[in-house]
């Protein structure tokens, strides 16, 4: 036991200096063979993907590329190799942000409510996906801070949480628009209502901003705290990004409007309507990231929802990256979402690039992930075949070099098809498929 | 824009007339005669693939179907192409018509929560052919749809099969009753305002209660028989409906997923001998003997269906293709969405079920004749044969890839949508 225990204590000071996870594989690993779909660039036909401590180390032809002489080498040939998914929009592990005492909640963390266990978790990893931006929902004009999540094996939320070099937790800020968040009292009942509430607020946080930019540290004249401020705060330096909910073309071009008035970041979702705006997005350089779905409607907001979204905003120029909404598609179909991008219009290369790199960008996380270069992530996906085709299996999926999804055992394959006990902890009835929250979203 | 809706109002009545002339269902108007549809490769499922065939359909039904060399094609007649032909897609379950894409009041009609027992209620009394989501599930193929009252009432009411055409129900509805609709299981539970004291809240309330309607239906059919015409029952529509059902007329089709529901299901069917059609079945997968021995057809729930905690968190991307390991016979279906999407599509339900264990023609059989059979039309729709209904789906490729498109569909001998989807 002692020898266990200086051994992690080891493993911890290693991995506090090195600035990586304990959970980081040391001898390298080659990948070789398969096709390598680097998205940083073209496709490699028989390539090699090098990674070690974590990392990738090389991507290149497997003819041209070194191994190192200790690796590990995986023959990957007739296989296809990507970057692990980056899911722009997941509630999965069942987490709940703002309760109904109010429209605006950036202090509450969706961090405080995940549960680690949720199956819905080994199914992402199933559907190849490897980080995840967990979000509170739709229901409030704010409704909690989100967090970004690295889908390392987990028995804490603190395993997967995505920090900076300080050790700040990362996540942006959910805010929605729309009729979602409008209900009773003290709701807004109106549009107009709702970018009044959310004004108001921001002008509260930047008086509190410039409170103690003026109490220059003095502490007679710094304001109490105040976490809801702090929050917004964050958003308004940039610091957090917000992620906002919006359908309707008009309530897209009104996310503009407060996003010009307070200069914060923001990152458009579902927007349904984007593609009837799409020249005024593009002039506004904003990205989306939006859902694919069997049909349109479910609710009004959705009634002009149309596949062509994506392409449409390819063609304007608009960053675009999917996400799955996991309950609302299945985190195990993510790469389905891009296919469907593809039939409607989008190039192959964009439709990929929205799984991956394009929604690492949406997460100011494209340094660390989104594509096969090197000292990026290993994160990566091992496929049976082309991205785009149904027949294609999610083999095994990589985070930070190690393994921790492979169809070959009997208990993921569960997991990755489903069966008997394979959702018996699952939470599907999330934020925004309530019957509930269906019914007051009428 | 669908193409009955530009049809011009004129237009429209001329090919009724012109349908009538012909003595043919109001439903078959066909406005053109004569269509020829050339594929690459010609799924009839009624044999063998064609390889590049001709579907020639003639006054709205499949004149002849072969290899392009033996086909003779009249002159004039128009010509289609595409790289797969198949029939036109069967959807074995959906709401589409009643259940409207904007999930607002004014357009769901597919559950009154009132009462727990309402085998009267007729599908055709609530669809609405103009409804968006049937031109949308067109446009991937669909041309018959199994609609109705929705899962989620104990007897929610009757199904219909339809065409995904026409203006007004009668035009489209090829059966006015296929089946009566009961929930069994966790969703069978009362629902709406007061439900906490209404019936059924328990598994074993809802089953006696539907037992115990079964035996009030046949009391009233022995009643019905006495001698004596005063003691004979006044006529009462529920007492009608099931005694369709006891007569074998219309079969129940039992919407429940967890094992011991299904096992419920088959105990009733065999306790009243009961035609039933086992709908959902996420569990189906641990009854295969039972369910095989019953000769009980199952429509499996669509693929992409949610998991989670509850009913349906057992459930399997390989349901059907071990069903139909099994010697059962399988359809699949767009089910019912209460929110976004308001509804699936039976086409990509079947890919991913042919991802998942089905071959390719399992999984076509289960969007198309072997759906036909277990709706019981197999004698109009689900193959391209001569004499059967003219509705046909072409494709630019494999249709259960997700970058193929569903570049026209025909009904009739009508083409209804075009525009590649």
């Amino acid at each position: 036991m002692n020898a266990l225990r200086a051994g992690f204590l080891l493993a911890v000071i290693v991995s506090l200096l090195c600035g990586r996870p304990a959970f980081a594989q040391e001898r390298p690993i080659a990948f070789l063979g398969a096709e390598v779909i680097p998205i940083a660039g073209p496709a490699i036909p028989a390539g090699a993907v090098v990674v070690q401590g974590g990392r990738i180390v090389a991507v290149g032809p497997a003819a041209t590329t070194p191994i190192p002489p200790d690796a590990e080498k995986i023959d990957s040939s007739g296989k296809v190799i990507m970057p692990g998914l980056v899911d722009t929009h997941s509630h999965v592990g069942g987490g709940r942000g703002g309760d109904s005492s109010g429209p605006v909640q950036p202090d509450v963390r969706i961090l405080d409510s995940i549960n680690v266990r949720d199956a819905g978790f080994r199914k992402c990893r199933a559907g190849g996906l490897t980080t995840l931006n967990i979000m509170p929902g739709s229901g409030h004009l704010a409704s909690g801070q989100t967090v970004y999540v690295k889908l390392r094996p987990a028995n804490t939320i603190e395993d997967i949480l995505y920090r900076d070099t300080t050790g700040t937790i990362l996540g942006g800020l959910k805010m929605a628009n729309g009729t979602n968040s409008q209900q009773e009292p003290p709701f807004p009942g109106t549009r107009g209502k709702s970018a009044a509430i959310v004004r108001q607020k921001f002008l509260k946080a930047i008086a509190y901003r410039d409170k103690i930019a003026q109490a220059a540290g003095d502490r007679e004249k710094l304001p109490d705290r105040d976490l809801e401020l702090e929050s917004l705060v964050d958003v308004l330096e940039g610091r957090k990004i917000v992620h906002h909910h919006t359908h309707r073309a008009d309530d897209i071009i009104t996310v503009l409007r407060l996003r010009d008035e307070f200069g914060f970041k923001a990152v458009l979702h579902h927007a349904s309507e984007a593609w009837k705006v799409a020249h005024e997005l593009a002039k506004a350089g904003v990205g989306c990231s939006v859902i694919v779905l069997d049909s349109p409607g479910g609710k009004i907001e959705m009634m002009d929802f149309s596949l062509v979204t994506g392409a449409v905003l390819e063609k304007a120029g608009v960053a675009c990256a999917f996400h799955t909404d996991d309950p609302v598609t299945d985190s195990r179909l993510f790469l389905r979402t891009a296919a469907l991008g593809v039939r409607a219009g989008m190039s192959r290369e964009k439709a990929l690039e929205a799984l991956t790199l394009a929604g690492a960008r949406m997460l100011d996380l494209e340094g660390r992930i989104g594509s096969l270069e090197p000292g990026k992530d290993a994160d990566l996906v091992v496929l049976s075949g082309d991205p785009l085709s149904v027949h294609t299996k999610v083999l095994q999926t990589f985070v930070e070099g190690k393994k921790v999804f492979d169809r070959d055992d009997p208990e993921d394959r569960l997991f990755a098809v489903g069966g008997y006990g394979a959702s018996r902890d699952q939470d599907a009835e999330s934020c925004c498929m309530s019957t509930r929250a269906v019914e007051s979203k009428r | 824009m669908t193409a009955s809706r530009a049809t011009p109002r004129a237009g429209l009545l001329a090919a009724m007339a012109y349908a009538a002339m012909l003595a043919w269902p109001a439903s078959a108007m066909a406005a053109d005669g004569t269509i020829a549809i050339r594929g690459d490769t010609v799924h009839t499922m009624a044999g063998p693939a064609i390889t590049d065939g001709v579907v020639l359909i003639e006054a709205g039904r499949v004149r002849q179907v072969g290899p392009v060399a033996d086909v003779v094609i009249p002159a004039g007649t128009k010509l289609l192409r595409g790289t797969v032909v198949t029939p036109g897609l069967v959807d074995a379950h959906t709401v589409v018509g009643l259940s409207g894409y904007l999930n607002q009041p004014q357009d769901q009609d597919q559950l009154d929560t009132v009462d727990p027992l309402q085998p009267e209620l007729r599908a055709i009394d609530a669809y609405n052919p103009q409804e968006r989501l049937i031109e949308w599930v067109r446009g991937f193929g669909v041309t018959t749809i199994h609609t109705g009252h929705a899962p989620g009432g104990l007897i929610s009411g009757q199904t219909m099969i339809a065409k995904t055409r026409g203006e007004t129900a009668d035009e489209a509805v090829i059966k006015p009753v296929a089946m009566v609709a009961v929930t069994l299981g966790d969703d069978a539970r009362a629902k709406g305002d007061g439900a906490e004291k209404k019936s059924p809240g328990t598994r074993s309330k809802a089953v006696a209660m539907l037992r115990g309607e079964l035996v009030k239906a046949q009391e009233y059919v022995r009643k019905q028989s006495l001698a004596e015409e005063a003691k004979r029952p006044d006529k009462d529509l529920r007492l009608e409906a099931l005694s369709k059902v006891l007569a074998g007329e219309w079969p129940l089709l039992v919407t429940a997923d967890r094992a011991a529901d299904l096992a419920s299901a088959l105990r009733i069917a065999d306790e009243f001998k009961l035609r039933i059609v086992l709908d959902s079945g996420a569990e189906a997968y641990l009854l295969t003997d039972r369910i095989k021995a019953a000769g009980v057809p199952v429509i499996v729930h669509p693929t992409m269906r949610r998991a989670g905690a509850g009913e349906t968190e057992n459930l399997s991307f390989e349901t059907a293709a071990t069903l139909k390991k099994a010697g059962i016979p399988v359809a699949l279906q767009s089910g019912y969405e209460g929110y976004v999407p308001k509804t699936r599509v039976a086409l990509f339900e079947a890919a991913l079920a042919a991802a998942n264990g089905l071959s390719f023609d399992e999984a076509l059989a289960a969007i198309t004749i072997d759906a036909a059979r277990i709706i019981g039309v197999a004698d109009r729709v689900g193959s391209l044969a001569p004499g059967k209904d003219g509705d046909v789906a072409i494709f630019d490729g494999d249709p259960f890839e997700y970058t193929t498109h569903c570049t026209a569909v025909v009904i009739d001998g009508e083409v209804l949508s075009d525009e590649p989807r």
